[in-house]
């Protein structure tokens, strides 16, 4: 039997419903998720399944919205916060990062917060500047919260699943630019543990430790590094937090040279904070300084030239890796 | 909406209202007792931290409270010692806690500011003024959906009126019919600044403008605030959706208890004239003993078991131990 193949989209909508069929206190609230099914269609048809009762449209108030998820959380509740562009996100900060993120903590590990807010990052979709960060790095500084960032449909299913059976906030970005991106997702019930990293590719000169929209772009630049002799690891971390640090440490060690990619800013990033993590576990092993790529240090431009330019591409990782190889 | 305690006949007062004014009289004397103690733990130094202290404001909270089931939710502020005590929290356990003791409702890692305890439905105080608002209304959320007839009072100062959160959340109830009462406590000062400064158009307007049913009550008499409460809980229960109370009150402590010299914003003539002619627990000692519900020997004997309540309570704090330092990381995550 042929392997099923899904798209990203059709992988997050997959893992809602069977969650929700699994759990009637998962619930959904954000903006055009019902009738809608947001402007990505990730959510078509969950409201003609589960009713406008779980599948909850909200005006655009998203601090509003995430509050009331934090309160339904702490009360019995499961819900999924949808916030369309990760872009919003700032909107939500208080609610996230005073309220949620402590309220376990605060309270003496009295009270709980099992929400998963869902939202988005990426650019290269000529969205400009409010419509195309990539904030995830944001939440991984704070403690309390779990940052997940699928890159494959399968690990999306997975990883959603898990993130809606957790008792802790978590935040799940979905790279936009992703949601056609087709892969093998098996029928059966299955979970993804947060925290375990995954190899996406086995290689041995160079490792290319990339993040969510990276991945793809790291394998691409893989291909192209192997017709020139150089073999790339890719190593998927899946979430920031939990961080995975020994298999990035062991794949470190394994090749001695190693990029760090993710689309967020390079400036205080998830990139910097793992190479931090390669420096200390890998140093004496290293042949080569870490090298990071992140997006560029300038709010995202709507010219498609300018935006192009802002994130790592597979020509410029290939790039980098060959300098790091000593083949440039 | 009216805001007058009705006047019950003489002769006719039931053992229970008789039992009811005594009880709420003697959650406000608790509550004055405890803020007393809080006082004298944070001038002596036992207290780290900030202290914000509830005197002058007892009525609302034990008016509010005493209308609530034991399982009803309650959203509280930095200023929210009274809250808890009026929802059923045990005192040796929030002086534990206000110490930063592993006895503590918060296992000493909330504080003053932070105290929450399922027990007792009370879902925390917060020190982001306006900060709970989302969460008072998603409890709301919660028992509507789960159809467990609880109800979720959200407590916070006049000063949260200027946060644009409170406002989307109040949309919110009221589109979707949520079990909720927003309490504005107005103690007429936002920290250092008399609300006047800060808050355009009135407090009522407010819930007026998203057609939410509101009143405003006399937050120092406790009978008043009862009788408002109790219908307004009525009807949140009733699935009639929220409401919106004004409680007119005074802070008598500065904005925290460091707070002394306060003339360049209130003068001393205001704060006496509201102790000595506002003062919740003397009006309603007065009116209890002005319809035979209570003598003054009965009074006193309150005054008397609250005062050595608290003592006991203080003593238990202090002598109980610190968390072990291996605590820290404990709970970050469930």
């Amino acid at each position: 039997m042929p392997e099923r193949e899904l798209t990203f989209a059709q992988a997050v909508r997959e893992a809602l419903a069977e969650e929700m069929r699994r759990d009637s206190r998962v619930c959904i609230f954000g903006e055009d998720v019902a009738e809608a099914g947001t402007p990505f269609k990730v959510l078509s048809g969950l409201v003609e399944e589960f009713g406008a009762e779980r599948v909850v449209d909200t005006p655009i108030s998203e601090a509003g919205f995430t509050g009331v998820g934090v309160g339904a959380a702490m009360t019995g509740l499961r819900p999924v916060v949808d916030i369309m562009f990760g872009d919003f996100l700032t909107l939500t900060m208080d609610q996230m990062v005073n309220q949620a993120a402590k309220a376990h903590y605060m309270s003496g590990g009295h009270w709980r917060v099992p929400m998963v807010m869902r939202t988005t990052l990426g650019a290269t979709r000529r969205s400009a500047a409010q419509h195309s960060q990539s904030l995830h790095a944001w939440f991984s500084h704070v403690p309390g919260l779990k940052v997940v960032l699928p890159s494959t449909p399968y690990d999306a299913k997975g990883l959603l699943k898990t993130a809606i059976r957790d008792e802790n906030p978590v935040v799940f970005f979905e790279d936009k630019m992703m949601y056609k991106l087709k892969g093998p997702v098996p029928a059966e019930d299955y979970t993804i543990p947060l925290g375990v990293a995954d190899v996406k590719r086995v290689g041995k000169d160079i490792t290319l430790v990339a993040t969510s929209s990276m991945v793809q772009v790291a394998l691409g630049a893989a291909i192209m590094l192997e017709r020139e002799g150089i073999s790339a690891e890719v190593v998927d971390p899946r979430t920031t937090w939990p961080l995975d640090e020994k298999t990035i440490i062991e794949s470190a060690k394994k090749t001695s040279r190693v990029i760090v990619l993710d689309e967020g800013y390079g400036r205080y990033g998830v990139t910097a904070e793992l190479a931090a993590v390669i420096a200390e576990g890998a140093f004496y092993d290293l042949d080569a300084p870490v090298k990071r790529m992140g997006a560029m240090h300038v709010p995202i431009p709507f010219s498609p030239p300018l935006e192009d330019v802002t994130v790592p591409t597979e020509e410029t990782v290939s790039e980098a890796a060959r300098q790091l190889c000593n083949k440039g | 909406m009216t805001t007058a305690a009705s006047k019950p006949e003489a002769g006719r007062e039931t053992t229970t209202e008789k039992d009811k004014g005594l009880r709420a009289y003697r959650q406000m004397v608790r509550i004055r007792l405890f803020e007393e103690q809080v006082n004298e733990l944070y001038t002596r130094a036992l207290m780290p931290g900030l202290a914000h202290l509830y005197s002058g404001e007892e009525a609302v909270a034990v008016g509010i409270c005493e209308a609530l089931r034991i399982d009803d939710y309650i959203t509280s502020t930095h200023r929210g010692h009274g809250h808890c005590l009026a929802k059923g929290a045990s005192p040796d356990r929030m002086f534990a806690e206000l110490l930063g003791k592993e006895a503590g409702y918060c296992r000493g890692k909330g504080g003053s500011m932070h105290i929450a305890d399922p027990a007792t439905g009370n879902l925390g105080a917060n020190a982001i003024v306006g900060g709970s608002v989302g969460i008072a209304t998603g409890a709301a959320f919660a028992a509507k959906r789960l159809g467990n007839g609880r109800v979720a009072v959200c407590f916070f100062g006049e000063g949260a009126l200027g946060q644009g959160s409170l406002y989307e959340v109040m949309n919110l109830a009221q589109l979707w019919k949520l079990p909720v009462i927003y309490v504005c406590e107005n103690n007429l000062y936002n920290e250092y600044t008399h609300f006047s400064e800060t808050t355009a158009g009135t407090i009522l307007g407010r819930a007026a403008a998203f057609g939410i049913e509101a009143a405003s009550v006399d937050g120092q008499d406790v009978r008043a605030v009862h009788e408002v409460a109790t219908r307004l809980v009525q009807r949140a229960r009733a699935g009639e959706g929220p409401t919106f109370l004004q409680a007119d009150t005074y802070r008598y402590s500065g904005h925290h208890v460091g707070d002394i010299n306060r003339e360049y914003y209130r003068s001393k003539q205001e704060e006496q004239h509201w102790k000595t002619e506002r003062d919740p627990i003397k009006l309603h000692a007065n009116w209890l003993l002005s319809q035979s519900q209570a003598d003054a020997a009965t009074l006193e004997q309150i005054t008397t078991e609250a005062r050595a309540e608290m003592e006991t309570a203080v003593k238990f704090a202090i002598a109980t131990p610190y968390p072990s330092v291996d605590q820290v990381e404990q709970d970050v995550y469930a």
